[in-house]
């Protein structure tokens, strides 16, 4: 609550800086209007008129949030030109490629962590994958899927499966092998079996780990099924919505989706953050 | 039918030579460290060949490794222009505006926890959510040229990099500010001889996440409008040709750059924070 005032303070500064610049930013195309009609545009006029424009370079806040109100809450959800369907395309494409990539993830670095053969050999590249540009082979992955026939929903779902992939491997192993010396000793004395190991000591001690990169690779995996929806041609999903967006100029469209995107990872990160701060309460492990 | 058996023969040698080099008293040994992801690397890339040969895959699906290395060779002069687009005009300059516009903005509102308090969770909100969606207007206002992948890289680099400054400036002990103030040291002094040293770890934090964003922004940048260079350009044109060797070649392009940029970075890391323990061996 101590931070309110100061974030409250902060967006108002940033909203005012968005009309400021809306101004700005849109007073050329009014003052070349005012001097094509022959006329001379007063202050007021020009204040008045870059609020309203159809294709401005930078929309007000309200005119933003006038798409969003009129997208989302006035046309029906089954609707095309309802922002809430080409959200969901996006969303379920996330939500299928994040649920296979983690789970592949996991199964993974529990192979590296038991199979030190496999650690030499495969974590010095699932390291090495996360300082290159992975998405770059997004539109490889949807022409060459959608050649064999693949269409629609799975080639998203596979490159947001393979962005979440990767967070997932390095956070879980880190996670695996986050109990210490002492502990494992303690289950040694027990004389507890290596399966017995992971499910009541490995497992458990990696959950902070695990949440961390989950919330890393659900906003990765809301992106590159974005990413993946530009080049099939802007049809539908909420990157089509900024593609063609900016093919015909619709500025406003563009910031509607943007900001239908942002609200959607936000909630993502927060749904994610919400299941964390149970698990980890019930586990006893919250800070 | 030769090329698969073949395949299968490979990918169980190089696996059984893996597992008997990490179950050996030499797996400790730098030279065994370095060789076993090679030899898992090379694998992959002789299955493939191997596979793609032996079932016939055509070339516009998946064209194996030594169609792709031709190509690579023969198209030097093109990855290279489209480099120097992408990276080091793009990418580069964008890197260097964002960091040093959000290190200056944290030490601005240093002093000011009213300010910090504000930015810091407007920051990290910020930084969560999918910026590269603002590529599409940051291309219309700057234009299909560099430039426009320039911002969207500074829009992208700069809310991770603030908030790993302003977690680093925050990191120096009471003690040593203690120290600090019983030498009568001005703020600047306090600022430069203590706290942004003792900030490099974090700021170092934040420079290593933001080489791949860079890269990621300016390569996406380029799929909503671009000049007929760039590797962002290069991809999606030739995808809609077919041409995927040429794809793969600009995509072992940005691996190198990506994997070369975070190597450069980490190297000065290493010598400005020496003094760190995860810097000790």
């Amino acid at each position: 609550m101590k931070s309110l005032v100061p974030v409250l303070t902060v967006v108002a500064a940033i909203m005012a800086l968005w009309y400021g610049g809306a101004v700005w930013m849109n007073s050329q195309w009014t003052l070349d209007q005012a001097a094509r009609a022959g006329t001379e545009a007063s202050l007021r006029a020009i204040v008045v008129d870059t609020m309203a424009q159809d294709r401005p370079i930078l929309p007000a806040p309200h005119q933003v949030l006038s798409e969003l109100y009129d997208t989302v809450i006035d046309k029906k959800i089954t609707s095309k030109r309802s922002l809430v369907f080409h959200a969901w395309i996006t969303l379920s494409a996330t939500l299928l490629g994040f649920v296979f990539g983690t789970i592949a993830g996991i199964f993974l670095a529990v192979g590296i962590v038991h199979n030190r053969a496999m650690d030499m050999s495969v974590m010095p590249w699932a390291i090495a994958s996360q300082t290159i540009p992975i998405l770059a082979i997004a539109p490889m992955i949807i022409v060459v899927m959608n050649s064999v026939g693949i269409q629609g929903l799975v080639p998203k779902a596979f490159i947001s499966a393979y962005l979440s992939f990767f967070p997932v491997v390095v956070g879980m192993v880190k996670g695996l092998r986050s109990p210490g010396a002492m502990q494992l000793d303690l289950m040694r004395t027990y004389h507890a079996s290596r399966v017995a190991t992971f499910w009541k000591l490995r497992l458990p001690a990696s959950m902070p780990y695990l949440f961390t990169s989950l919330k890393v690779g659900i906003a990765a995996s809301l992106v590159g099924a974005i990413v993946g929806e530009l080049p099939t041609g802007a049809v539908r999903g909420l990157g089509a919505r900024m593609l063609s967006g900016s093919y015909y100029g619709q500025t406003i469209q563009i910031w509607s989706a943007l900001f239908m995107a942002a609200a959607v990872a936000a909630g993502l990160v927060a749904i994610v953050g919400i299941i964390q701060r149970i698990t980890l309460r019930r586990m006893g492990l919250a800070q | 039918m030769i090329w698969v058996i073949g395949a299968l023969l490979f990918w169980t040698g190089a696996w059984w030579l893996n597992t008997w080099l990490a179950g050996s008293s030499l797996a400790g040994t730098r030279a065994v460290k370095l060789a076993v992801p090679v030899i898992f690397g090379v694998t992959i890339l002789v299955v493939w060949e191997a596979l793609v040969r032996g079932l016939q895959v055509p070339g516009v699906i998946l064209p194996p490794p030594t169609v792709i290395g031709a190509k690579f060779a023969a198209s030097l002069a093109i990855l290279w222009e489209d480099f120097v687009q992408t990276f080091i005009k793009g990418a580069l300059s964008g890197f260097i505006i964002g960091c040093a516009a959000a290190v200056g903005t944290a030490i601005a509102i240093d002093r000011s926890p009213f300010l910090q308090r504000g930015l810091l969770p407007v920051g990290n909100f910020i930084a969560a959510l999918p910026i590269i969606g603002t590529a599409p207007i940051l291309v219309m206002w700057f234009g299909f040229d560099w430039h426009s992948k320039a911002a969207v890289v500074v829009v992208m680099v700069f809310f991770p990099m603030l908030v790993n400054t302003v977690q680093g400036l925050a990191s120096s002990e009471v003690m040593q500010r203690d120290l600090m103030k019983t030498y009568s040291a001005s703020y600047w002094q306090t600022l430069f001889k203590l706290r942004l040293p003792a900030a490099m770890p974090f700021i170092f934090n934040g420079l290593k996440i933001s080489t791949t964003l860079a890269l990621i922004g300016a390569i996406v940048a380029e799929f909503f409008g671009s000049p007929i260079r760039g590797m962002g350009f290069r991809i999606s044109t030739e995808v809609g040709r077919l041409g995927l060797d040429m794809v793969w070649a600009e995509i072992t392009v940005a691996a190198i750059a990506g994997s070369a940029f975070y190597g450069a970075v980490a190297l000065i890391e290493k010598g400005v924070t020496f003094w760190h323990p995860s810097q000790r061996n």
